[in-house]
């Protein structure tokens, strides 16, 4: 143990050290003392479980707030391609996906796992490297991936494909592609955003290059963060100073891994397999050159091809439940009249609350503090003097 | 719950699932006839009957055996620790062994003197019990039950008029979440996890070696000896399943008042904390066999934790937090100084650890 506690103790005690974080905070509402009404936008799930774990809203001054974007990617996969999944599992094919993909509900609210338990052929892997075991030591039987995720998981289903995929086994890809996502919403005007925290796994593949189209086009600060608590707040700290010195930038807070270029050799696996087109993103918009399909070349490795699949199209979300417009990140979960009501961690209806990081099971679980809680005891610090909120 | 419901894991986890079925099903089966002290209805630790304090408890842990412990000290511990934590001194506790077929009576051996050391030291004794074999594959290994009474701590009066010394008025005479009021003190006895995550290492969950982890298995009824010589105690619970957020929101829901936990006041143990980062799992929610949590008036908070940390058991004592009239449910300080709400854990992310 020792060994494995060194290191992980150390990273840990830099990266989220308390005075380290008391005065970030008091430079952060220094800085955003006299500015307007600020909004900051992330668009990675585990930015959200950082922020809303942490608290980090609870420290920040009244003008600056951090919305979740579409960082999730069980909750931006079409409803179609979960249909699709759940037609070929309820048809014999084995269907291998991520067990929180497994439990997202298509447009009839059926997930695979639900057709499970009717006789659909359902298994859940941890990667796609499982799936391509299963498949070599099965080889009688069909199995289709049904591959949601960003640039960081389809990496790996992009080098297996270019090895060779065993002859039982197709790929379903939902893969999407962040940078024209965050275009996207630099350019929504209903959204407001002031600046990005931009995603620090899914740049180490992409690098900071493949954001700068964009971040040309918006003139909007963005600030390539890691997943501390340190790391976010000066990220935020980041995005603060050049709002006050009116020189946007594009910024790497994450040193520590992403790079200009990223990962070029991830990079050319994807290139090479995946044609970038027009992509849904679940509750967000037709997005253009987002969505990871395979290459006509390999027609033999594509479900969609082999089994002559419909591309997804229309949508649906359960009466009511205002999904869509959390996945943008418009409203926040409470905001929803499902949410924490007929729509809980245990009986889960929309995909935010599915999703291991979709940002309704995040707030779910840690119960975030909203409005204006303040508490007043000597031990919170900032004291705006202002009401108790009460529970969620 | 539906017709075609049935028992998952969940159910006898210690969060959310296991509290709806109590409520939903076992309660309102067992109607309560005569005026008991405290009833089951108050889902307390133990109840008390005719001035006779009175728990029961099953054991399934798997391994039988880990660092620190073995399922026959962890089934006088937990009894023991049931009875301490309401009030009394345990006497007597009853051994039931459910056993399957196979099974080798020299881990037997080794099981049952490990369950006469732990009640040595806490002083009571084994005075009944019974033993049923079931066929091989029916169970795995075995199940221990026990059950346990208590008389009166000759020190509970002392201690409870000390608290009432602050001006308040006692709506329980035994150590009673209903006797708590804003303000004051949440004292925990030592760091918490350990028993968790030394069981998650021996399962080999953890994916590497883990020796410096140990479980906290131990009797406490001397340690809650010292703190209510002390005095000034309003209520005790030891932390079992679902861990501390278990612990806090139950105390939050049968007060009526918030809590407020400092994150970075709570002792953790390094490897406890490495092994939560790895499994992505949060210490918070992670069972305990050798703490207690101790809800102390103000006045008297650092007496106590001085007491406590006076005897081997508590020396890491140490106050986390306290009640507040002014908010609603259990709040946790982070150790950057944010703030989130800490549910009641849904179920717990390992199952039969104790």
């Amino acid at each position: 143990m020792v060994d494995s506690a060194d290191p992980m103790k150390a990273v840990l005690s830099r990266y989220r050290d308390p005075a380290l974080a008391r005065k970030l905070v008091a430079r952060i509402w220094d800085l955003a003392r006299d500015l307007p009404k600020i909004r900051i936008m992330h668009v990675c799930g585990t930015h959200e479980w950082t922020i809303t774990h942490w608290g980090i809203r609870a420290l920040l001054p009244d003008n600056i707030e951090v919305r979740g974007g579409p960082g999730c990617p069980v909750c931006i996969t079409p409803a179609s391609d979960i249909d699709v999944a759940v037609k070929l599992a309820l048809d014999g094919i084995n269907v291998l996906t991520y067990g929180d993909v497994s439990r997202a509900k298509g447009s009839r609210m059926i997930s695979l796992e639900d057709c499970a338990a009717d006789g659909g052929k359902v298994g859940v892997v941890y990667s796609f490297m499982d799936a391509v075991r299963i498949a070599s030591s099965n080889p009688d039987s069909e199995y289709v991936f049904l591959g949601a995720g960003f640039e960081t998981t389809a990496p790996t289903v992009a080098y297996y494909i270019l090895k060779g995929l065993p002859r039982n086994l197709k790929v379903l890809s939902a893969h999407r592609y962040v940078p024209p996502a965050v275009g996207f919403l630099a350019e929504s005007e209903d959204l407001e955003i002031d600046a990005f925290i931009n995603p620090g796994h899914a740049s180490t593949v992409s690098g900071m290059r493949a954001y700068k189209p964009y971040f040309d086009k918006c003139g909007k600060p963005m600030v390539f963060a890691g997943f501390e608590p340190i790391d976010v707040l000066v990220a935020i700290y980041m995005i603060l100073k050049q709002l006050r010195e009116n020189v946007p930038r594009m910024e790497n807070e994450y040193v520590r891994s992403v790079t200009w270029e990223g990962n070029l050799k991830a990079q050319k696996a994807l290139q090479e397999v995946f044609d970038f087109e027009d992509g849904y993103w679940r509750g967000v918009a037709i997005i253009p050159a987002s969505a990871m399909n395979l290459k006509e070349k390999f027609s033999q490795d594509d479900a969609r091809r082999v089994y002559g699949l419909e591309r997804g199209g229309g949508d649906y979300f359960p009466q009511e439940a205002r999904c869509a417009e959390i996945i943008k990140g418009i409203i926040n979960p409470p905001d929803c009249p499902l949410y924490m009501k007929a729509c809980t961690p245990s009986t889960p209806i929309g995909p935010p609350m599915v999703g291991l990081e979709g940002t309704c099971r995040i707030w779910a679980q840690n119960r975030i503090l909203v409005k204006d809680f303040r508490c007043m005891s000597e031990a919170c610090r900032i004291n705006h003097g202002t009401k108790y909120v009460r529970r969620l | 719950m539906k017709a075609d419901e049935k028992i998952s894991i969940a159910h006898g986890a210690g969060g959310l699932y296991m509290h709806k079925l109590i409520k939903e099903h076992i309660l309102p089966r067992f109607k309560q006839r005569r005026s008991v002290e405290i009833p089951l209805t108050l889902l307390t630790d133990s109840a008390v009957v005719n001035g006779i304090a009175f728990t029961t408890d099953s054991y399934t842990v798997k391994p039988l055996f880990f660092p620190g412990g073995d399922i026959g000290r962890l089934s006088i511990s937990g009894t023991v620790n049931d009875l301490s934590v309401i009030g009394s001194e345990p006497l007597a506790i009853s051994c039931a062994l459910v056993i399957e077929e196979g099974f080798e009576i020299e881990k037997l051996d080794r099981i049952l003197s490990s369950m006469e050391e732990a009640a040595e030291e806490a002083g009571v004794e084994i005075v009944t019990g019974d033993t049923k074999v079931v066929e091989r594959g029916k169970l795995d290994e075995m199940i221990i039950n026990t059950a346990g009474i208590g008389r009166r701590s000759p020190h509970l009066d002392k201690n409870l008029e000390k608290a009432a010394s602050d001006g308040r008025s006692l709506r329980s005479r035994w150590l009673d979440p209903r006797n708590i009021k804003p303000g004051d003190r949440l004292i925990v006895s030592g760091p918490i996890g350990d028993h968790a995550m030394t069981i998650i290492a021996a399962r080999g969950e953890l994916g590497f070696e883990a020796p410096g982890l140990r479980s906290d298995t131990a009797p406490l009824n001397h340690l809650m000896e010292r703190a209510l010589e002390a005095g000034g105690v309003l209520a005790a619970k030891d932390p079992t399943r679902g861990g501390l957020a278990a612990l806090l929101n139950e105390w939050s829901e049968a007060t009526g008042f918030g809590i407020l936990v400092k994150e970075a006041l709570i002792p953790i143990r390094d490897e406890v904390r490495t092994g939560c980062e790895i499994l992505g799992i949060d210490p918070l929610e992670l069972a305990c066999e050798g703490r207690v949590v101790l809800a102390v008036s103000e006045k008297f908070a650092e007496d106590v934790l001085e007491a406590l940390r006076s005897h081997p058991m508590g020396r890491e004592a140490e106050i986390i937090g306290w009640f507040s009239g002014e908010h609603e449910g259990v709040v946790v300080e982070t150790e950057i100084g944010g703030l989130r709400y800490l549910p009641m854990p849904i179920g717990d992310p390992i199952p039969r650890i104790c």
